[in-house]
């Protein structure tokens, strides 16, 4: 179709320029931002797929619910009778996931306090990079942290057989969730508005007094949501707590008791497993199992911060 | 001028053949025989320097798998083929496989160097590892008392489930009607497991022979409870005196290439059964 051309034809085309001209650059960094958030499902989606796709064949043929979530035998190997049950791996991972958030989150908590209430701005630098250099420990190494310093202390400590065990890997696990609950929690505390310190302070309240009576309160979703990132990240970490648990398929009598965990068993059997056969499809439902619970503690943590904001 | 050309010429014709004529040899498989196919494809460098060997492990499972996909020349394998997989071989690349016994290896079973247990029958190995199997403590198995170890409870200490060492293991000590106790320590390698037993005086442990290190004490096995105690040596293993010993195969896919069999046949001279020796593995009996 052809457009006529008018009088006034001219200066709307350079006022529709202009108008066009500033948007270009904008246009570009809209579209990328809208990239990576559409590519931020996009992946979770393409995620679910797969892992739905890859242990389709078992959930409809070998799965057995009542096995595999209430039998502690996990026999994916045998020769006898091959048995998927997954309770000693479950208890494994919500053991080592609690004992290490018991430590964690009330270390993690009083640290944040401590960093965005109670020091000077130059220790607190001090401490946000020392925090973040935390962060950046690789896995592996906490592993052999968890083999070399922590296995023979527990051992000489507790007067135990076996310093591999549930607590090993629990402080190992606090000890790498922790400057994600730090900062997430200092976050939240930064984010009460600077009025409701003034306004207790005026009325004549100690430091200790804002602290626990006005930001507590006002920070408490932000500080619940830094505890249950916390508890994302101890239930996905793989390779230290496969070093540091024992890696023994029992439901753990003590916290001195080795045991095992989920993701640990998908690291350790999935290279051996032969792809598409039943013990590759059976790693796989694990992983949905452990998709579905960190979604949950995801959703859960999302909510918490949404309460916050309203 | 024209002269200088064709020196050019057969100079690249012959740089190019010369890169050309080194062949990769694609090899994969167990890590019980990784650390010997590494030290043969060391050797092997100065025999035939047009061929290389890419030498990986990963597990027998693994390059068994590899072999079916086609992506490997040779699938190192710490036990035999099974027929599915054969099958399977036979299904996707249209070949026989075939197979090689290249040596043999002896598991070790051994404890921390401060037990006083100097030997098992295959029998108290079973009733320590066997599912059903009765000795939890260490006076169950010849009234030992470990000094060191409080509770005197034994720390099994095995593999992941689908380990080649794994599976053998447990048909040498419980035959193939019969599965591993859960509860033990699953360590994700041979080396693993060593480094656990040397630092846990409670605990038990079984790899390849060629895994053995000082800070740990192998036992001898005795195949029946009347029979001599064993130890884990390069002669038991060969005569086959020592109850738990293995062959250790490669596998190719069709009959070898020319190249690939040439490796294969190497393998067996005595300066490769030499490199066995030292490896800490046994050459294999003479075909």
């Amino acid at each position: 179709m052809e457009i006529k051309v008018t009088e006034s034809a001219p200066l709307a085309m350079e006022w529709r320029q202009k108008k066009k001209e500033k948007p270009v650059s904008e246009k570009i960094i809209e579209g990328m931002i809208k990239t990576g958030g559409v590519s931020c499902i996009v992946l979770i989606a393409a995620i679910l797929f797969f892992i739905l796709k890859e242990s389709y064949p078992f959930l409809v043929g070998a799965f057995n619910f009542k096995e595999f979530f209430f039998s502690e035998e996990w026999y994916p190997a045998s020769v006898v009778k091959i048995r998927y049950g997954i309770l000693a791996l479950l208890t494994g991972t919500v053991l080592v996931t609690v004992i290490s958030m018991l430590i964690a989150v009330p270390l993690g908590l009083a640290c944040a306090f401590y960093i965005s209430e109670f020091c000077s701005p130059k220790v607190r630098e001090i401490y946000k990079i020392l925090i973040e250099f935390l962060a950046a420990i690789p896995s592996v190494v906490w592993g052999f942290i968890a083999i070399m310093m922590i296995n023979p202390t527990i051992i000489q400590l507790f007067d135990v057989p076996i310093g591999l065990n549930i607590l090993n890997a629990s402080i190992i696990l606090a000890l790498m969730s922790l400057p994600l609950i730090i900062s997430v929690g200092e976050d939240a505390l930064r984010a009460v508005p600077e009025t409701y310190r003034e306004a207790a302070e005026a009325l004549g309240a100690t430091k200790w007094e804002v602290a626990t009576r006005i930001l507590l309160p006002a920070a408490k979703n932000g500080l619940m949501a830094a505890a249950l990132l916390g508890v994302g990240r101890a239930l996905g970490e793989t390779m230290a707590v496969l070093m540091a648990t024992g890696h023994s398929i029992q439901i753990p009598n003590s916290i001195f008791e080795p045991g095992r965990t989920l993701t640990a068993t998908i690291a350790a059997e999935l290279g051996e497993s032969p792809k598409g056969g039943e013990h590759y499809q059976a790693l796989f439902a694990i992983g949905l199992v452990l998709f579905c619970l960190s979604f949950v503690v995801n959703l859960t943590a999302d909510y918490l911060i949404r309460g916050r904001r309203q | 001028m024209r002269r200088l050309v064709l020196v050019l010429t057969c100079l690249f014709i012959s740089a190019c053949s010369q890169k050309s004529e080194t062949i990769i040899i694609q090899n994969k498989g167990s890590d019980t025989l990784v650390n010997l196919a590494q030290a043969w494809a060391e050797e092997y460098k100065n025999v035939n320097t047009k061929v290389a060997l890419a030498v990986s492990g990963g597990g027998s499972g693994t390059g068994i798998a590899a072999l079916i996909n086609g992506t490997v020349d040779i699938a190192n394998s710490s036990r035999a083929i099974k027929p599915e997989e054969r099958d399977e071989a036979k299904k996707n690349t249209g070949n026989d496989v075939k197979e090689f016994i290249v040596g043999m290896d002896a598991l070790a079973v051994f404890v921390h160097p401060s037990n006083p247990l100097l030997g098992l029958s295959l029998e108290e190995v079973a009733c320590i590892y066997g599912e059903g199997g009765k000795c939890t403590h260490w006076s169950d198995v010849r009234g030992t008392i470990v000094p060191g170890c409080k509770d005197n409870k034994i720390i099994r200490v095995s593999r992941q489930s689908n380990s080649g060492t794994y599976q053998y293991f447990r048909e040498a000590i419980l035959g193939k009607k019969k599965d591993l106790k859960l509860g033990s320590m699953d360590l994700n390698g041979s080396r693993e497991s060593i480094d656990l037993v040397e630092k846990t005086p409670c605990a038990i442990g079984y790899s390849g022979m060629g895994y053995l290190n000082p800070r740990v004490r192998a036992l001898c096995i005795q195949k029946t409870s009347d029979s001599d105690c064993v130890e884990p040596t390069v002669k038991s293993a060969m005569d086959k005196s020592y109850p738990i010993s293995r062959e250790l195969y490669m596998y190719t896919s069709g009959n070898p290439s020319e190249i690939v069999q040439a490796y294969l046949d190497w393998t067996q001279t005595d300066r490769a059964h030499e490199i066995t020796v030292k490896a800490g593995y046994v050459p294999a009996p003479k075909r």
